[in-house]
């Protein structure tokens, strides 16, 4: 009887779980297990599923040889390198200047983390009006301080950084607001304490504050990788990857080969492959995290 | 992690499942801003709609027999911001084929060629589609559609050469005769009369070549006020048709590529040249020119004398405060103008293809029909009878209307090549070597030694 119990409970349990299972299994894990399949075929999107051939590693062989995935790639990682260490430096200022109690402290966090909570596609039309090189306001700002702003999104040296900067300006409230928690999370004695043994402001934040914000550092990186990595929404309106491939992105490439140029089996592979860069990195970061991340407890 | 990989295929699945829910009418907001992909004048600037009188039946239309209830489904993209005139011929077809309801659903063109595929690869695609010359090719060459010779052939009624010629064979593929050119449309030079007039110059003529037009831009330029003589966009529609008028191609009579022949480099020189030497068009970097509609509005507030627009936009040049018409482009060694064909097709899978053909032949050749579009200024129907071509030339602005029939003598298709399936990657491959001629990262020989050479990789795989 007692087993008759424990099988209810299951029961009961499984139909708790089941619109949250549903979604997993619709949205999830068969849309991942039919890529992966996908990626072995030559579907175009058009043809009958009794057309399609299995061409075994093709497509992954036709990703190394495509010259876009290399630009694609190339372009992340330059994305990442401006962005990472400029979003955890500012983040962690703008996380500093906002662990303050001044009067309207709560009107500054608000209008930090306004950026995160709009649509990327409406900041990025309004980036793209604001960046127009001729009309745009930055130039015309940048022009009353004596500089010759460039022509942002339609030169290939600077659609890139510009994107960054967007990027950025938009991401910074989420990260500060995280390294915020992690800052009132860290307790005021070990600051007093430093106050009486007479340490200078330079080793307080260097000795007390970065150890014991080393956890949340870790996780902004990891997210912001990640992040990096999937660079798309504000690309594809601000830019659609131009000029010339200068701002061409992995998931950009991924939704035009998929859906402009039709090459499905194509486009399943290169997400793969994606999968794999990103799986790589993140090990990495875990092996790496012990060297430097801190666990108070 | 996994979760993110997916995340396009979880995209693609909620974008089948999406589409299947078919929405009528979600035709509202169109997110993503028109792209570089959009043919030169870009399709989105569809005139406004106007007077939607209701038409009376007309009663030429062999009534129908009475025969069990269908609804056949519809889908358009010209019909974007003509949704009442659609409505109008949809009324009349249905008042005068009591037994045939068309639901119909207008998607804009930004996201039509997405949705469309996205609801034939799950097999919902509605009974009659829309779909343009080259798309068309590329459906055909897939056996999508409903090769309509039977059907034809059971209609005694019916004469082909209600349509025009060119416009109705557009349509056929390998023989098979697989949808009707409901309308068409060409691109055109527009000018300035105020602009021309003020300087005394002779107005545009089907005598010009490229070196008129030179000549006549560099008086009209006014770059101290904004005024440029002319302008065109540097983009893969303007470049196959540019490259034509200086006896060029981007395939040869066999079908093999040239995109890198010494014509098509000159013409491609022409093109940049205009902006960066002689300096009577806008610099090639200019941020606002490079903005969706942005050459129309110029145009609208006199900042151009002349430019090369699609004739979709004559209504959006109604209130324009000066005069302005139309002519043939200048050509190089020989004239050429785009020619853009719009037709309905019917899915291979539908269950009424003769009701799905009695509205292909009513929306593109009815009067009632023909008069609906004409009077609301949507395209040019494909119709033969001159009666009908007329009242269309009738319409002014601009007073030289006939250009638009007078055009198609030099027409160019566009150049889908012998792999249809391709013509998506081909002009992405080529858009983006001439995208470097135009940031003046390679020059115009390179680029299109580049591009030649991509669009061989293309073809031979």
């Amino acid at each position: 009887m007692v087993g008759q119990r424990k099988w209810n409970r299951r029961i009961a349990a499984l139909v708790f779980l089941l619109p949250a299972l549903i979604g997993l299994l619709a949205f999830q894990l068969v849309p991942m297990v039919s890529s992966v399949v996908i990626s072995f075929s030559d579907w175009d999107l058009l043809s009958k599923w009794t057309q399609i051939h299995f061409i075994g590693w093709d497509n992954y062989a036709e990703v190394f040889k495509d010259e876009k995935s290399y630009t694609s790639i190339k372009n992340v990682f330059l994305f990442l390198i401006g962005y990472m260490p400029l979003i955890t430096i500012l983040g962690t200022l703008f996380a500093v200047l906002l662990n303050r109690n001044i009067r309207g402290i709560k009107f500054y966090r608000a209008a930090v983390f306004i950026p995160v909570i709009t649509s990327w596609v409406a900041v990025s039309i309004v980036w793209r009006w604001l960046l127009n090189g001729q009309s745009g306001l930055i130039n015309y700002l940048l022009f009353k301080l004596g500089i010759h702003g460039p022509i942002w999104l339609q030169d290939d040296h600077w659609a890139l950084v510009a994107i960054i900067a967007v990027t950025i300006w938009k991401d910074i409230g989420f990260v500060s607001i995280i390294l915020l928690a992690g800052l009132q999370d860290i307790s005021e004695d070990y600051y007093e304490a430093a106050d009486l043994d007479g340490a200078s402001a330079w080793s307080k934040l260097w000795r007390i504050t970065v150890p014991l914000l080393s956890p949340t550092l870790f996780f902004i990186v990891t997210i912001s990788l990640i992040n990096s990595f999937q660079l798309f929404d504000q690309v594809l309106i601000m830019t659609n990857g131009g000029p010339a491939g200068a701002t061409s992105t992995i998931v950009e490439q991924v939704y035009k080969n998929a859906f402009q140029f039709n090459k499905m089996g194509f486009a399943a592979a290169q997400s793969w492959v994606l999968f794999l860069i990103i799986f790589t990195v993140t090990m990495i970061m875990q092996k790496l995290q012990r060297r430097w991340v801190v666990y108070e407890r | 992690m996994l979760k993110k990989s997916g995340a396009i295929i979880i995209l693609a699945i909620m974008m089948i499942i999406s589409a299947c829910a078919s929405n009528k009418g979600n035709n509202a907001e169109s997110s993503a801003p028109a792209t570089s992909e959009s043919p030169s004048a870009t399709v989105s600037e569809s005139p406004s709609p106007s007077s939607s009188e209701t038409p009376s039946p007309s009663p030429s239309e062999s009534p129908s027999p009475s025969k069990e209830a269908v609804t056949i489904k519809l889908m358009m993209y010209t019909a974007n911001g003509q949704e009442q005139t659609l409505k109008g011929i949809v009324d009349a077809f249905q008042a005068v084929n009591s037994d045939v309801t068309v639901d119909y659903e207008v998607v804009p063109y930004a996201d039509y060629d997405t949705k469309l595929n996205t609801l034939l690869a799950s097999g919902s695609e509605p009974d009659l589609f829309e779909v343009g010359y080259e798309n068309f090719r590329t459906y055909a060459s897939k056996d999508l559609l409903l090769d309509l010779n039977p059907t034809i052939t059971a209609d005694t009624l019916f004469k082909p050469e209600i349509y025009k010629k060119l416009a109705y064979d557009a349509f056929n593929y390998n023989g098979k005769q697989m949808g009707v050119t409901h309308s068409f449309s060409d691109v055109v030079l527009f000018y300035n009369k105020d602009l021309f007039d003020a300087k005394g110059l002779k107005y545009p003529d089907a005598s010009w070549t490229w070196k008129e037009e030179l000549e006549a831009a560099k008086q009209l330029t006014d770059a101290k006020n904004g005024v440029w003589g002319t302008y065109a966009p540097i983009q893969f529609y303007e470049f196959y048709k540019t490259i034509v008028q200086n006896g060029g191609g981007v395939f040869d009579s066999e079908g093999k590529p040239t995109v890198n022949s010494p014509a098509n480099v000159e013409a491609l020189q022409w093109m940049i040249d205009k902006a960066s030497k002689y300096k009577v068009s806008p610099a090639l970097n200019d941020d606002t020119f490079n903005q969706p509609d942005a050459d129309l509005n110029a145009f609208k507030e006199g900042k151009l004398a002349m430019a090369r627009f699609g004739i979709w936009n004559f209504n959006g040049f109604k209130e324009a405060p000066f005069k302005w018409d139309i002519a043939l482009e200048p050509g190089q060694t020989q004239k050429a103008h785009h020619f853009f064909a719009d037709g309905l097709v019917a899915s291979k899978n539908t269950k009424n293809a003769e009701a799905a053909w009695r509205f292909m032949k009513f929306i593109s050749s009815d009067p009632a029909a023909v008069s609906l579009r004409i009077t609301a200024g949507w395209s040019v129907p494909a119709v033969a009878d001159e009666a009908v071509m007329d009242a269309y030339y009738k319409q002014t602005p601009p007073d030289s209307k006939k250009i638009v029939s007078e055009a198609l003598d030099s027409l160019v298709l566009p150049p889908v090549g012998p792999k249809p399936e391709k013509w998506n990657e081909l002009k992405t491959a080529v858009s983006d070597e001439l995208d470097k001629a135009k940031l003046g990262k390679s020059t115009p020989q390179k680029a299109l030694d580049a591009a030649q050479k991509k669009v061989e990789e293309l073809l031979s795989k």
